[in-house]
């Protein structure tokens, strides 16, 4: 029953079982732990980042032996590797694997999982448990996780016998990446893993008695929201990651050429479509661009294609496209006037509503509608886009950093953004050429997110430049994993954007607190030494002629490398909705 | 530069028409540990006080059916309705008013015999609340009765100066009066591929109606 292949690194004879007769319906004998490795292989991993611990020690064992099919990145701390799974899931579309111990192993996980679940990120977490018959002992590091982590998975299980294992995990895989995707939790007590059982082989699942992850089309209302679109006078395309999830980026495309209809993205949106399409006008929301936000009041019909109207999209929703009819596509029928009441709902997976919808709508195009968002973006040019990409103070703004970074990425990049002001000034600058390069947590805002994610996001992406641009504030939230990059030569580029403040937060204090900065000054230790300590190379510039070859030394680096710039202290981001105000009441300074 | 921020208001998302009044909800769903709590979350979360929730097996074999009473406006009902049916294990949410509804709630009433006995005309009282007695002991009995909450209310009424000793009442278990039942709908359910005759969203032409995905 013994695999002859040996792992080179150890030169030991591996324990990994002989599956492939159990695939020809014999079973075989094999523990927990391999059934859950051999579940992984099936699925198609090749990469779990985790944390072991005294609960999951069984499944680590066995890991052990698969070292040579499963690429397993030891991070710094279970947060680490929640948000290492869930960039490389958005980078590669594929399920992101975590591995954790249970109590504070778990626990650990739960930023990420939240995180996961409002941006419908599809991430499996194993996480060890307890023996079974210490269950509700106060056992040590006992927690319970399945109750914990309810409210934030799309679905959790708690494994209590070995048999049950293929199937669960089979179903946790489908359940992450089908329908909206979205973070699973399986829960495996340690005797399961131990357990030894007879393995029937591992069957993929592709249906749930109970659940639907994709609506029924309904041709009528397909119909009917092309005879809308035909009519239309001023229509308006709001996109958001539903296309990105979807993989529908070309469906969209089509959709979007032949109606010939002007098209922003909310932030999650960003990158499916390339930004220098002539139909694409912008970022929507808090701080997206002028004219997508103002003319949302002013446009005939909306079509809203996977985006599910958040608040810091709509703003104060009595006020938000009240003369529009608005045409909802999205695969998640509680989206479906949630926030906003639509007069046609398209139910469905967008990859299969939208070329059905294209196929029915006239070719158009509606110029002088579009002149009105180039005029806006004009506008904007003038209040404060010229001054962020090419300013006159002394001090740096975070604006021309990514200028200067589209220059020389030419858009290819993948970025990953951590969450404050650098955050929404990445994204309403960087330029992107495909699909699946934005990666940022938008939901949930979580602070932190960048270095773990794009960590991830390169293992999800070798062949892509990944670039995570981070906040002197978030930076400091998960540094940890510097380690991480370190131990596991993981080439990603570090741009901190060091205001010395809590930027984002500072911002709110001067425009809504009377400029009374409560907490908000932080100070941080030398960035560039820190990094040296993990062997990472680095350099820190405060001057404006020495931005472009420092961010060319970067991305020429082999390897990962950290720069960072110091920016002026009290730059504000704008545009602005303020929070409670219309989208039309958008401020550009 | 400074802007106030005054002008922040709770916009209740389309608020659809109408105050609270009492919801009905009915859901169907796998027989799995951990479901009431996935389930009671949707409510605690926004802050909304479950009234009633009795859960049991349905007719059909290893389906669980739920039944909660809420008060609550309709929209957010509808809305908390498609969250519930969201649920990987939910197979079906419908949420109804009173009146579309056949309901009924149990109680028992445990009294000391002897009172009873003495001073009541234990015919008479069985007979006008249709009580029976369930448990007969020397020191106490045991009546039950079913109904709505006023009539379970009003024999406790009548009982109290009798020497009530305690009293129990059930959750509330709901007939919806246009459902077929659920062993069709689950058939729908069995099949891999849902087929054309599946209606996921037959009432989006009529949403303000009633929502049944
Ligand atoms: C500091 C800060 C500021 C922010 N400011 C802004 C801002 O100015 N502008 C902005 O846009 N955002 C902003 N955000 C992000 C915001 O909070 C939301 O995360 C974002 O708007 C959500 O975008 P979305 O609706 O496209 O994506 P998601 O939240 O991921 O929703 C995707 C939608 O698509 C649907 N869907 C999924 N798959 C499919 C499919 N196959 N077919 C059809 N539909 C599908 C889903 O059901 C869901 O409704 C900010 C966040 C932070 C932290
Ligand atoms: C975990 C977490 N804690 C707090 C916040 C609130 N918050 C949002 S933005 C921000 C400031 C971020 O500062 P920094 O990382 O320096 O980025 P900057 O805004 O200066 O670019 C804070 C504290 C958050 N989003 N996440």
């Amino acid at each position: 029953m013994k695999d002859s292949a040996t792992i080179a690194k150890s030169g030991k004879e591996t324990k990994t079982p002989n599956t492939s007769s159990a695939v020809q319906g014999q079973t075989v004998r094999v523990s927990g732990s391999i059934a859950v490795l051999e579940a992984f292989i099936a699925e198609e991993v090749d990469t779990i980042f985790g944390y072991p611990g005294g609960a999951i020690m069984p499944i680590y064992d066995a890991l052990y032996d698969y070292q040579h099919k499963l690429n397993h990145i030891l991070v710094r701390h279970e947060q680490g590797a929640i948000h290492a799974a869930q960039g490389y899931a958005r980078a590669s579309g594929k399920v992101g694997v975590v591995f954790a111990t249970s109590g504070p192993g778990a626990t650990n996980l739960v930023t990420g999982l939240a995180d996961a679940m409002i941006d419908s990120t599809p991430v499996v977490c194993i996480t060890g448990q307890v023996f079974a018959h210490l269950l509700g002992t106060d056992a040590f590091q006992e927690t319970d996780v399945i109750n914990i982590t309810t409210p934030v998975t799309k679905w959790n299980y708690q494994v209590t016998d070995a048999t049950e294992i293929p199937e669960v995990l089979a179903k946790a895989f489908y359940i992450a990446r089908s329908g909206r995707p979205g973070p699973v939790l399986i829960d495996i007590t340690k005797n399961a893993q131990l357990q030894q059982f007879d393995f029937a082989g591992y069957k993929r699942c592709a249906y749930v008695r109970s659940y639907r992850p994709k609506p029924i089309v309904r041709q009528e209302y397909i119909a009917q929201a092309a005879a809308m679109i035909n009519e239309a006078k001023r229509p308006f395309i709001l996109f958001g990651q539903g296309v990105i999830l979807g993989k529908a980026e070309k469906e969209f495309r089509e959709f979007v050429e032949k109606s010939g209809i002007p098209a922003a993205a909310t932030i999650m949106g960003l990158s499916a479509l390339p930004s220098d399409h002539p139909l694409h006008v912008g970022m929507l929301g808090m701080h997206g661009n002028y004219g997508p936000n103002l003319l949302t009041n002013e446009c005939d019909v909306l079509i809203a294609v996977g985006m599910r109207f958040d608040d810091r999209v709509t703003g104060r929703l009595d006020k938000y496209a009240k003369q529009a009819k608005v045409i909802h596509l999205d695969i998640d029928p509680a989206e479906i006037d949630k926030n906003v009441k639509t007069t046609v709902p398209v139910w469905g997976d967008c990859k299969e509503t939208l070329p059905l919808l294209t196929s029915l709508i006239d070719q158009k195009v509606y110029p002088q509608w579009l002149q009105r968002f180039k005029d806006c973006m004009q506008e904007e040019e003038k209040a404060c886009i010229n001054a962020e990409l090419n300013p006159t103070t002394e001090q740096m703004t975070m604006g021309e950093v990514i200028r200067e970074l589209n220059d020389l990425t030419g858009g290819n990049a993948i970025i990953v953004t951590d969450v404050g002001q650098h955050q929404m000034v990445a994204c309403r600058y960087a330029k992107f050429k495909q699909s699946k390069s934005n990666i940022t947590s938008g939901g949930l805002g979580t602070m932190g997110f960048a270095l773990p994610a794009a960590i991830g996001a390169k293992l999800g992406a070798p062949d892509r430049t990944v670039i995570a641009i981070i906040g002197d504030g978030g930076f400091q939230m998960t540094i940890q994993e510097l380690g991480t990059i370190m131990q596991s030569e993981i080439d990603v580029k570090l741009l901190i954007l060091n205001n010395q403040f809590l930027g984002m937060v500072r911002q709110w204090q001067q425009l809504f607190h009377d400029k009374r900065y409560s907490f908000v000054n932080i100070t941080s230790p030398d960035f560039v030494q820190v990094a040296k300590g993990y062997g990472i190379a680095g350099k820190s510039i405060a001057a404006r002629e020495e931005l472009r070859s420092a961010l060319s030394t970067m991305l020429q680096h082999k390897g990962a490398y950290l720069l960072e710039v110091m920016v002026g202290k009290e730059n504000n981001v704008f545009p602005m909705v303020p929070q409670g105000c219309s989208v039309s009441e958008i401020r550009l300074r | 530069m400074s802007f106030t921020n005054n002008n922040i208001q709770y916009s209740p998302a389309e608020a659809g028409g109408g105050g609270k009044q009492e919801y009905t909800i009915t859901v169907y769903t796998e027989n799995h540990i951990g479901l009431l709590n996935r389930i009671a979350i949707l409510f605690s979360r926004r802050k909304i006080n479950v009234e009633s929730l009795n859960t049991s097996p349905s007719e059909v074999e290893g389906i669980h059916r739920f039944t909660i009473v809420i008060n609550e406006v309709e929209d957010v009902v509808r809305k908390l309705v498609r969250q519930i049916e969201k649920q990987v294990e939910v197979l079906k949410a419908y949420y109804n008013t009173t009146d579309e509804i056949v309901w009924q709630e149990l109680a028992l009433y445990k009294v000391p015999t002897d009172e009873i006995a003495e001073k009541v005309k234990v015919e008479r009282l069985l007979r006008e609340f249709g009580a029976r007695a369930v448990v007969i002991r020397k020191d106490y009995t045991v009546f039950e009765t079913t109904g709505h909450r006023e009539e379970t209310d009003k024999l406790v009424q009548v009982l109290e100066p009798y020497g009530l000793i305690e009293f129990v009442r059930s959750a509330r278990v709901a007939i919806i009066k246009a459902s077929s039942g659920f062993h069709e709908k689950l058939k729908e359910f069995e099949r891999t591929a849902p087929g054309a005759e599946v209606k996921e969203n037959e009432f989006l032409g009529k949403q303000d109606e009633v929502f049944t995905m």
